[in-house]
């Protein structure tokens, strides 16, 4: 397989890619899981030993997988947007569907995951930790959702021959946002599910 | 005016500014009961002053906000009303039922009320800001339903814009989340559980669509600035909005009987509430910057600006003041929720219903903008009203941070009555700030009837 040359600037230089609205949405959203992560740290370094040992409950596994399953389909994303910056729409949209296939193995890791911490009667009032758990993963549960709402849109749009090389801030905009759902797990997993 | 039917929103307005005065005289009524707490007893008891005050302010933000929607969608969607007739009859069913339920509050002990309404078969009354009885709550959701029949046929027969349809959403909204004051657990956690889900979700939710639409088609019409600029800015207000302001509604459900995990979802999420605020104020500020015309009309320019300004510092920073859960374990119900409400409700809606007026009303009349010196008068009561609401929010945290210091931080802490007593200044100098509001008004209103040079209607 032949790497395409990637176009790095597309996009007006000196601004971000994609839509500048969707920036601002990332940053919004950014801070809120930067609040939170902020207090978790606060929160911990009052509970240490409760922290250190509900973490020990958590299904590691499972979390360094939904990692990698999350950093492919951001390559696959990174993949797509080379493709359209080549007129490739087909090829673009294939890259698309195979990024939002790993969403949805993604989704379904963590559903196993909710169950088992549902069944075992686990919820946001057990203790603090799982408080942080359950909401932190929840909410990031939720943009993975939405990431392939934006994602499955642009792929239509790609796939009907909707961008060209010259105008394809749409696929970069989905990118975008798509890259932000990648990097907070990145930093949820190991703050979460590692450190101690 | 380019629709006929327009002019529907005429009376919606007069009585937004009758029912406004009205809202004013009460409050300073009871501001004076603060400091004389004998005052007009027992004709008007301090409970029935600060209900008549409260209720009066919703009621007329709700003909401010009908009035503008009446307005602005035949433009947006650039089609007569689907029925103006209709429009004008439930200006008159909710204006008289508004009047017998402020009678009644006025007339009749609450209790009374209560009996006389059928409350003992459905009890609904009794409840901060729902006080209305059952036939006015009804009589409020048929109004609405009606007016939103009428709303949404026009926009489904024209032209569909976003800021047509944010206003729809937001409208909308407002009728369901009001639905929420018919359930009346006997819990009084639940209680007061869903009675925010109408208080907490007008007004940090739906309410805040309707203000960012509102604000838009104003900015677009004084502006002249691409209307597709201006939605953008639209959509991610409205978007800020929800993501913050709907988990929110946590910093509400602190210490009452709720799970715990509200007080860190209310307080990170409402933290975040000032940021939609703040993206209001520059949008507002970066739209006029960019206009690619001089419009007239100087009065609607400034109460749009100011509408900017004053609800980031009302609701973002005066929020924001007393949102974070360990903060709020003192300042609970204090008087720094009522510097907040004062400053919030003022510059958020009090002011983008006046900007609408102010655009919307001498094009009804066939004008433009008023005469120079109309709008002269109307800046005036612009800044008399504003500076005056500023310093009422001022005395009022002076009071609230004395008083949060006397009953509940000090060492040897006060009863309520013994911490009010000592606050009493600052009381005296909230109610001579709202004289000097009441002064504004009067200007306000007095500059409807000023004459002098106008330019036609474009």
């Amino acid at each position: 397989m032949s790497t395409p040359s990637i176009v790095l600037h597309s996009h007006k230089p000196g601004s971000p890619p994609g839509d500048l609205a969707i920036w601002f949405f990332i940053f919004a959203e950014l801070l809120a899981f930067g609040i939170f992560f902020g207090s978790y740290a606060f929160s911990r370094a009052h509970h240490v030993e409760l922290f250190n040992q509900s973490q020990l409950l958590l299904n590691r596994e499972s979390g360094a997988i939904n990692a990698l399953v999350l950093i492919t389909s951001s390559y696959f994303v990174v993949r797509a947007v080379a493709a359209i910056k080549q007129g490739l729409d087909r090829e673009c949209a294939n890259w698309l569907a195979a990024a939002i296939g790993l969403g949805c193995v993604f989704v379904v890791i963590k559903l196993f995951e909710f169950h088992a911490k549902f069944s075992a009667g686990i919820s946001l009032s057990t203790n603090t930790f799982y408080m942080f758990y359950l909401s932190l993963t929840i909410f990031h549960f939720m943009h993975v959702i939405l990431g392939m709402v934006i994602l499955a849109a642009v792929m239509l749009k790609a796939r009907r021959g909707g961008y060209t090389p010259e105008e394809h801030t749409g696929v970069e905009t989905g990118a975008s946002y798509w890259h932000m759902v990648d990097l907070v797990w990145v930093v949820l997993f190991p703050l979460v599910y590692v450190i101690r | 005016m380019q629709y006929q039917s327009q002019k529907v929103a005429m009376p919606y307005f007069i009585a937004a500014i009758g029912l406004f005065t009205g809202q004013i005289l009460f409050g300073l009524i009871m501001g004076l009961q603060y400091v004389m707490g004998d005052f007009l007893f027992p004709a008007i008891p301090f409970n029935v002053a600060r209900m008549v005050h409260t209720n009066l302010l919703i009621v007329w933000l709700l003909f401010g906000f009908m009035g503008a929607a009446y307005y602005m969608i035949p433009e947006e969607t650039e089609s007569e009303l689907f029925s103006p007739k209709l429009a004008w009859l439930m200006f008159w069913i909710f204006l008289v039922a508004g009047a017998l339920t402020i009678v009644g509050y006025l007339l009749v002990p609450y209790a009374g009320l209560a009996k006389m309404t059928f409350n003992d078969l459905w009890p609904t009354m009794g409840r901060e800001f729902l006080e209305q009885p059952l036939p006015t709550k009804l009589g409020i959701v048929v109004v609405a339903l009606a007016f939103l029949f009428n709303i949404s046929m026009t926009i489904l027969k024209g032209r569909k814009t976003s800021i047509a349809l944010v206003l729809l959403m937001g409208l909308w909204g407002l009728a369901v989340f009001f639905l929420f004051s018919f359930y009346n657990p006997s819990n009084l956690v639940l209680d007061k559980y869903f009675w925010w889900w109408t208080v907490h979700l007008w007004v940090e939710g739906v309410w805040e669509l309707i203000l960012g639409s509102l604000l838009a088609f104003v900015l677009i019409k004084v502006t002249g600035v691409d209307r597709e600029i201006i939605e953008k800015w639209l959509y991610i207000i409205v978007a800020m909005t929800l993501i913050t302001g709907i988990i929110g509604t946590g910093h509400h459900y602190y210490w009452i009987g709720t799970p715990e995990y509200w007080q860190w979802f209310g307080s990170v999420f409402s933290a975040l509430e000032p940021i939609p605020f703040f993206m209001m104020t520059v949008f507002a500020f970066t739209m006029v910057n960019r206009r690619r015309r001089e419009h007239p009309n100087k009065a609607a320019t400034l109460w749009a600006l100011g509408t900017g300004v004053m609800s980031f510092l009302g609701a973002g920073v005066w929020g924001f003041l007393h949102t974070l859960a360990p903060v709020n374990f003192y300042t609970h119900g204090t008087q720094i929720t009522a510097a907040h409400g004062h400053m919030a409700f003022y510059g958020a809606y009090v002011m983008v219903v006046l900007t609408i007026i102010s655009y919307a009303m001498p094009v009804m009349r066939g004008r433009a903008a008023n005469s120079e010196k109309a709008q002269v008068m109307e800046m005036w009561s612009f800044w008399l009203m504003t500076v005056a609401i500023v310093f009422i929010t001022l005395f009022l945290t002076a009071a609230g941070i004395l008083q949060v210091w006397l009953q509940r931080v000090s060492d040897t802490p006060m009863g309520f009555m013994a911490a009010q007593d000592q606050v009493t200044l600052f009381y005296w100098l909230r109610e001579i700030s709202g004289v000097i509001f009441l002064i504004g008004l009067i200007t306000y209103i007095a500059s409807f009837f000023v004459g002098g040079e106008t330019k036609e209607a474009a």
